[in-house]
């Protein structure tokens, strides 16, 4: 058993990303796409932390992951805001029953 | 094995068996509530790579602030009147192929590479060296992130409000 490196940090955010790519890819309610983002944006974070650990670049790989987190939570608020207005002019969030522009 | 690799363990754990919860679960109430876990299990991965700063500040803005977004997204967005919340689910078996076939080509990059590791010790709070940073050299990004948190406040209410 070899001790924790880079190497593990690196394959938990690999299986992160791959389960969010797969949650935005399989579901079809719009909040469930949003967690998926979410998950990706988790992912690279762990990778920008564990770079900034095992990386020697001091404390700026830290400062991305804060601008990100940031970034993610602007992001949350206009994604659900344009959700809602979906769920009002269509009555459904399914991604793929919304296909018009304007009714 | 020491007690840092247990506590990895756990926590990575949490993380990968939670976000699996959270892209498996037909009820969309259990996926937001598995999704607190993943974002705690992340929280811990932090603290173990020397991150204390953003770990409280992960708890705090996904916690305590997307989640709550995401739920309340969740129930103005299902008519709750007694019934169990599913939602559909497409293109499972291509989806499968693929994002296994993607995961196990970027998860045999990560483990063949020889990544050439030099170990930073970070003190035991990083407090004070991100906020010198943040008001020094990082300080026009620090003022241009809180201008574009206003534009989201704004752009958002003004989204979503009745017409």
């Amino acid at each position: 058993m070899m001790t924790i490196g880079l190497q593990h940090f690196l394959i938990v955010s690999g299986l992160l990303f791959s389960l969010g790519i797969f949650g935005i890819m399989t579901r079809k309610n719009a909040v469930m796409v949003l967690m998926g983002i979410e998950l990706i944006l988790n992912s690279a974070n762990i990778n920008f932390i564990a770079f900034a650990k095992y990386g020697n670049f001091g404390y700026h790989g830290q400062m991305i992951a804060l601008f990100v987190i940031i970034l993610a939570a602007a992001e949350a608020a206009i994604a659900l805001a344009i959700v809602l207005n979906i769920y009002k002019n269509f009555s459904t969030v399914n991604v793929d029953e919304v296909n018009k522009l304007k009714e | 094995m020491n007690i840092y690799d247990l506590i990895f363990y756990l926590f990575a754990a949490i993380t990968v068996f939670s976000a699996f919860a959270v892209v498996s679960s037909k009820n969309i109430i259990y996926s937001a509530y598995s999704l607190m876990l993943t974002f705690f299990g992340v929280a811990g991965l932090y603290v173990l790579l020397g991150a204390d700063f953003l770990a409280i500040v992960q708890l705090i803005v996904y916690v305590g602030g997307i989640l709550i977004l995401i739920l309340f997204g969740v129930m103005l967005t299902n008519k709750v009147n007694g019934m169990p919340i599913h939602t559909e689910v497409t293109n499972l078996i291509p989806a499968s192929i693929t994002i296994g076939l993607f995961a196990g080509i970027i998860l045999a990059f990560f483990v063949n590479t020889n990544w050439k590791s030099t170990q930073t010790e970070f003190p035991n709070t990083t407090i004070v060296a991100l906020g010198k940073l943040l008001m020094n050299e990082y300080i026009l990004i620090f003022e241009l992130l809180g201008v574009l948190l206003l534009i989201a406040l704004i752009g958002a209410a003004s989204i979503a409000r009745k017409k």
